[in-house]
């Protein structure tokens, strides 16, 4: 009950700064949208040279479906905690955000290390984005997810210290907003990577 | 009470932030639509209609995320986020279709 009154009363003093925290937040989205538009050409430019191998091996032969399958339930979970870092967020219980954002930042580098130690291995086997087409739009496809995914970690800790210093403010927690619509965006992102790079390039 | 407050912060933030009972469900339906592709696409039969059902699984799972973790939906401020998400999505059909109409035509007359 305190909570609520004390969140009434910061809301009626925050009077005012509605438009501006709504028009922002919509506006990220709007870039948000604009992101999709990159990864669809970037889908596009892969779906038109997958088969282009120049005799090389195709996915079936380079691609580990386990460790990709892992790599999903990964990326799946930190939406999902990032999700539950929000909601404590708006129920200003500081130490659950962090304990949140961790979780979510632990996931989600996992998630890098695992996709850089792949890509690693690919190359080290000589099959490089200079080896055919196919593996040109894969690694840029990939590779923009996964620079992505690096973004949002560096954005994320950012975001941990700041909540750490000034606590749940109106302005730290339109952040957090704006970083959850990136995160889920990311997923959905790579759910389409699994699905049409993976998933039926083992069909 | 509670939902006053809920109204108030989809009124600063322009949109709505689900409870942890909408973040689970989807969480669980999003495992779901991940695992059964995935067994699907292990023991293949048909190849054509494979390629279609795996679609379908993953414009199934876009949608679970976009309801459950974005909350995209008709009400009144989410609504021209919704609004913006249908301009984008008709964009990339646009993109993606038509580029791969093309480049599958140009590769058809190149052969023939």
């Amino acid at each position: 009950m305190s909570s609520i009154a004390h969140h009434s009363t910061a809301h009626d003093s925050a009077h005012g700064h509605h438009d501006t925290q709504s028009t922002i937040v919509f506006g990220f989205w709007i870039y948000i949208m604009s992101d999709c538009i990159l990864f669809a050409t970037l889908f596009a430019t892969f779906a038109v040279l997958h088969t282009h191998t120049l005799g090389g091996p195709g996915p079936k032969e380079l691609f580990s479906m386990p460790i990709v399958l892992a790599e999903t339930f990964i990326l799946l979970t930190s939406s999902f905690t990032y999700g539950l870092a929000l909601l404590a967020a708006f129920r200003k219980h500081q130490r659950q955000v962090i304990g949140f954002l961790i979780v979510t930042f632990i996931l989600g580098l996992s998630f890098v290390v695992i996709e850089v130690t792949e890509f690693t291995h690919l190359v080290h086997e000589g099959h490089s984005w200079r080896s055919s087409a196919f593996l040109s739009s894969f690694f840029t496809l990939v590779g923009t997810h996964g620079l992505h995914v690096t973004l949002g970690l560096v954005w994320m800790l950012g975001l941990m210290i700041q909540v750490k210093r000034h606590g749940l403010t109106h302005v730290t927690q339109r952040k957090l907003t704006a970083l959850s619509l990136f995160w889920h965006f990311l997923d959905i992102v790579w759910i389409f990577v699994f699905t049409i790079v993976y998933l039926m390039g083992m069909i | 009470m509670s939902h006053h407050e809920n109204e108030a912060t989809d009124i600063e933030f322009g949109s709505d932030h689900g409870t942890v009972k909408s973040y689970i469900v989807g969480f669980i339906l999003s495992l779901l639509l991940t695992i059964v592709p995935f067994v699907l696409a292990q023991h293949s039969f048909s190849n054509d209609t494979l390629y279609i059902v795996i679609g379908l699984f993953a414009l199934a799972q876009l949608i679970v995320q976009l309801v459950f973790f974005l909350h995209l939906s008709t009400k009144s401020q989410a609504r021209w986020n919704l609004n913006v998400f249908i301009f984008t999505f008709i964009v990339v059909m646009i993109l993606v279709v038509g580029t791969l109409w093309i480049m599958v035509n140009l590769d058809y007359f190149m052969m023939h």
